[in-house]
């Protein structure tokens, strides 16, 4: 009777353990994207707006922390605190008191970096009508089978957003953006996140479908700033941000967190002011959503089942010497920034080869 | 009194002249110059496109081997008969499938070369006797008894554009109406096989039409393969992580031009392609493989492949010049410490091929060299890796992801190994198929879209170059559609191409950016200031001017009365 229970129980484990094999198996294809981008922009200069280079610089390494590479990050800076020489401690952001934690690191890539962050050009790299001689990591070339991540911070207000203390975008121009977007098919899933006064009045317009919005307050709220360091002299970063950094601190590339645990950071009592989501446009269940659909990257995979049968041996491509003598193979690093080809001077041939000079 | 009379009658007339020329020369100045210089777009026919309706044909030609048809029944052959099978997707789309069959018996040569020992020879031999052109099938019907085919197999598919289709003897059938209709049903599988179908065609139509698959396999079909573009990159990078133990050698500019070349010179319709390759040192998986006691080898597991990609990928380069996509095959050797490493699937079994992939992206292979040297051999380790083995998986998965090759086929069906160029004819044709389908509905969507917007926003400038690339994508739409319905493959291709790439340059040109978002509030604070001031006196001596002439009038008919 015992061993009938004991087996019994053991069965049912067995046909649990193989439905959920199959369960994150199909997850894998629930989300329909196979590619993952982050756009993430940050539109206040002066050495005062320090804050708002950590929100940017702190999601920025959240999300390269998480998979996606920098081949498919566009991360707009409108003002370089690094290497400001107000910055007692240079070539570094800090996000947490007592230089706990330095969100500049090494390796960071800055797409557009000073002036170039205007309107004009956040639009553009949006909408993809960029002129032909931008370079691949200035474009944001995602397909219909794309995820992307688009992060704001700035000051702004009710319907608009500071760009550079000079000018501003405005709530629709965003949405006929996103539409524009759409109609293009130039993503599968799309993300926002705004961290600024008011910026729940920046997503009111969107109408276009497959987008979820977060925004850090509501209208007529300020985004308030966390914590000043005493010694670099300014608010390191603001309350939202600071507390979504936390929050995907705890993330891994596996972690089967989703978006309603998102809406939960920063409640009123330490944000005081009230964060906001929109989801009414997005289809997929928002308790359906992991995390790291669109902060990480993780890729989809299938096993390799069918090979082909070659069989015919290699031919050798055979240089025969000119007049006898036998050419020298020039080797030589192909070149880092090709701007000839770039600007369209030289043409390029379809067999490119790089060597490592070895030894 | 007679100056006071002159000085309001000259004061009347300044006042009306300057109104007159305010209102018939000031306005409509002020009209012209602030417009936006437009040009005209051929609006009506962009909207007939809209309403998408396309009509695919294909010749097909069905011969009857001796066997097949009782002698009355061949009097009757040959014979010519036209299907048409209508798909209607949506309410915007609908499509015509239509299929021209002639009927004919063997000849004599043909039937010769159904006389071979098996499949593959009839095959070669039948292709030398005549070559079908693109986007045609012939479909040979052999009897019952043949021995050209093994027991369960009834349809052979060649690597040509011919297929084998035994059919079991219909003892009934006397005319050849019965006969045909006999056949009807298996021949259109065949044509579902190697042509297009419904799921290819409503796959190539995602970007109008929000593909709702049943189940699983189809939406990782539907996401495998690339979308169509006019080029594309592929890299292909062997990962050393141990330089110290092993110095790799691959020649894989030879491996290239022998193994992968042929292919995408076929191919060359569809898409250009550019290869490149790299080495990359010290770059490690980013996962740790278990070492399982059973096989005494490294094991990864399915679950942890995801994990692979992404640290590599952050060392990949790619072409800063072209923004085409990039199809990376990754050929990793893993280091002597955790050789040998095999990847085990989701039924803990290994993968004979060692290699997996992931959508759109492109495939990595894992290369054990463990059975190259012994224990007692001296580090670094010569190696030259075996070029034959690697290309034959990478070109299986390049087969995949460029969409090749989708699903398997129905049973009873045996498909000829692809030759050395490692594509059939029947699969570029059907690659064809879908990729001018694809190309016409992303072109025509892109631009109804683009004239739906320049037609919301009435403040973007429409250069004379847009207009152009509109004009020129539309006649090119028409012609690709016209020739589709003429079954004129190659052509339809070409034409689909130019549309797509005419209405993309109209539809992502730089000058077409809206930066203008005025509301009505911030209008009027512009125009206030400058055409209060200058109105105000204008009306009011207008409205004083009337007044008096109204005046005059009442004084006139008092006088009157």
């Amino acid at each position: 009777m015992k061993l009938l229970t004991l087996l019994s129980l053991f069965v049912t484990y067995l046909v649990t353990d193989c439905i959920n094999i199959e369960n994150t198996a199909g997850q894998f294809f629930s989300s329909g994207h196979t590619n993952n981008w982050a756009v993430l922009v940050c539109t206040s200069r002066f050495w005062f707006n320090y804050r708002h280079v950590a929100n940017s610089l702190s999601v920025y390494r959240s999300v390269k922390r998480l998979g996606i590479p920098d081949s498919h990050i566009v991360l707009m800076l409108a003002d370089d605190m690094a290497c400001n020489h107000r910055n007692p401690k240079p070539a570094t952001v800090f996000s947490h008191k007592n230089m706990e934690l330095n969100v500049y690191g090494d390796d960071v890539e800055v797409d557009y970096r000073g002036y170039e962050v205007t309107v004009e050009n956040f639009l553009r790299v949006l909408t993809g009508r960029l002129p032909p001689s931008t370079p691949r990591s200035k474009r944001l070339l995602s397909d219909d089978r794309s995820n992307i991540l688009i992060y704001l911070t700035g000051h702004g207000g009710n319907g608009f957003l500071k760009f550079q203390d000079s000018e501003e975008i405005s709530n629709v121009e965003l949405a006929d953006a996103f539409e524009q977007m759409w109609q293009k098919r130039r993503y599968n899933e799309l993300l926002f996140i705004i961290d600024t006064c008011q910026g729940a009045s920046m997503y009111e317009r969107f109408y276009s479908p497959n987008i979820m919005a977060l925004a850090s307050s509501q209208v007529g709220e300020d985004s308030l700033s966390h914590q000043p360091d005493l010694a670099i002299g300014v608010h390191l970063m603001d309350r939202y941000t600071f507390y979504l950094l936390e929050f995907l601190e705890d993330i891994h590339p596996a972690s089967k967190a989703n978006m309603n645990d998102l809406f939960k950071v920063c409640p009123k009592s330490q944000c005081v002011s009230t964060p906001g989501h929109r989801t009414d446009l997005f289809q997929r269940d928002p308790g359906s959503v992991l995390i790291t659909d669109f902060f990480g990257s993780v890729r989809k995979v299938e096993i390799t089942t069918e090979v082909v049968n070659l069989t015919d041996p290699i031919e050798q491509v055979d240089e025969s010497p000119a007049n006898g003598e036998a050419r020298e193979e020039m080797y030589s690093y192909v070149d880092q920034l090709p701007v000839s080809e770039i600007i369209h001077q030289r043409r390029r041939s379809h067999h490119c080869l790089t060597s490592h000079l070895t030894s | 009194m007679a100056t006071a009379e002159v000085e309001r009658r000259r004061g009347q007339l300044a006042a009306l002249s300057i109104a007159a020329v305010v209102i018939i020369v000031g306005v409509p100045l002020w009209w012209k110059t602030t417009e936006t210089y437009r040009a005209w777009l051929p609006v009506s026919q962009i909207r007939e496109l809209a309403k998408l309706q396309l009509q695919l044909s294909a010749d097909v030609e069905v011969v009857f081997a001796r066997g097949t048809v009782t002698p009355e029944q061949q009097k009757k052959v040959p014979l010519t008969q036209t299907q048409e099978e209508d798909h209607a997707v949506d309410e915007d789309t609908a499509l015509k499938y239509r299929y021209e069959t002639k009927y004919r018996t063997a000849t004599i040569m043909e039937e010769d070369a159904l006389n071979k020992p098996n499949a593959a020879e009839a095959d070669l031999s039948l292709h030398v006797l005549s070559e079908s052109p693109c986007g045609s099938l012939v479909i040979y019907v052999i009897p019952e008894s043949s021995s050209l085919l093994p027991e369960d197999v009834k349809v052979y598919i060649g690597q040509r554009r011919t297929a084998l289709l035994r059919v079991p003897q219909m003892r009934t059938a006397k005319t050849l109406e019965q006969l045909l209709h006999h056949l009807q049903p298996h021949i259109k599988q065949v044509l579902r096989v190697m042509s297009f179908s419904r799921a290819d065609i409503t796959a190539a139509l995602s970007d109008r039409v929000r593909f709702h698959p049943g189940n699983k396999e189809s939406i990782a079909d539907s996401m495998r393969a690339f979308k169509s573009s006019p080029g594309y990159e592929i890299t292909f990078s062997l990962l050393n992580p141990d330089p110290k133990s092993h110095r790799l050698h691959w020649d894989i500019e030879g491996a290239a031009q022998t193994y992968i070349q042929p292919l995408l010179t076929k191919m060359s319709p569809v898409a250009n392609f550019s290869i490149d390759s790299q080495t990359l040192h010290y770059a490690m998986l980013g996962v740790n493989p278990r070492f399982d006691n059973t096989r005494s080898a490294y094991m990864l597991n399915a679950d942890s492949l995801a994990h692979v990609i992404n640290p590599v990928e952050a060392r990949l380069g790619s072409n800063a010049a072209s923004s085409n996509p990039v199809l990376n095959f990754l050929l990793y050797v893993p280091d002597a410490y955790h050789s040998p490493l095999y990847i085990q699937d989701q039924n803990k079994q290994e993968v004979p091929s060692n290699a997996f992939h992931s959508p759109r992206w492109g495939g990595i292979m894992v290369y054990n060299v463990d059975s190259y040297y012994g224990p007692e051999a001296e580090f670094p380790v010569d190696i030259n890796i075996n070029m034959a083995k690697v290309m034959g998986v990478f070109l299986a998965q390049l087969r995949l992801l460029l969409g090749v090759q989708s699903s398997p086929p129905p049973p009873g069906f045996l498909v000829a190994p692809c030759g050395s160029t490692g594509l059939a004819d029947w699969e570029l044709d059907r690659l064809m198929w879908s990729r001018s389908v694809e190309n016409i509905a992303t072109a025509t969507t892109t631009i109804t879209s683009l004239a739906q917007l320049l037609d919301q926003i009435g403040n973007i400038v429409i250069n004379d170059n847009i207009a152009e690339q509109v004009s020129s994508a539309v006649t090119s739409l028409q012609l690709a559609v016209a020739e589709l319905e003429a079954g004129n493959l190659k052509f339809a291709l070409q034409f689909s191409k130019e549309a797509i790439q005419a209405s993309e340059k109209a539809f992502f040109d730089p000058s077409l950016l809206h930066l203008l978002y005025f509301p009505d509030d911030q209008k009027f604070a512009i125009y206030i200031p400058l055409f209060l001031p200058m109105c105000v006196p204008i009306l009011l001596s207008l409205i004083k001017i009337a007044s008096e002439a109204r005046q005059k009038r009442r004084e006139k008919q008092a006088k009157k009365d």
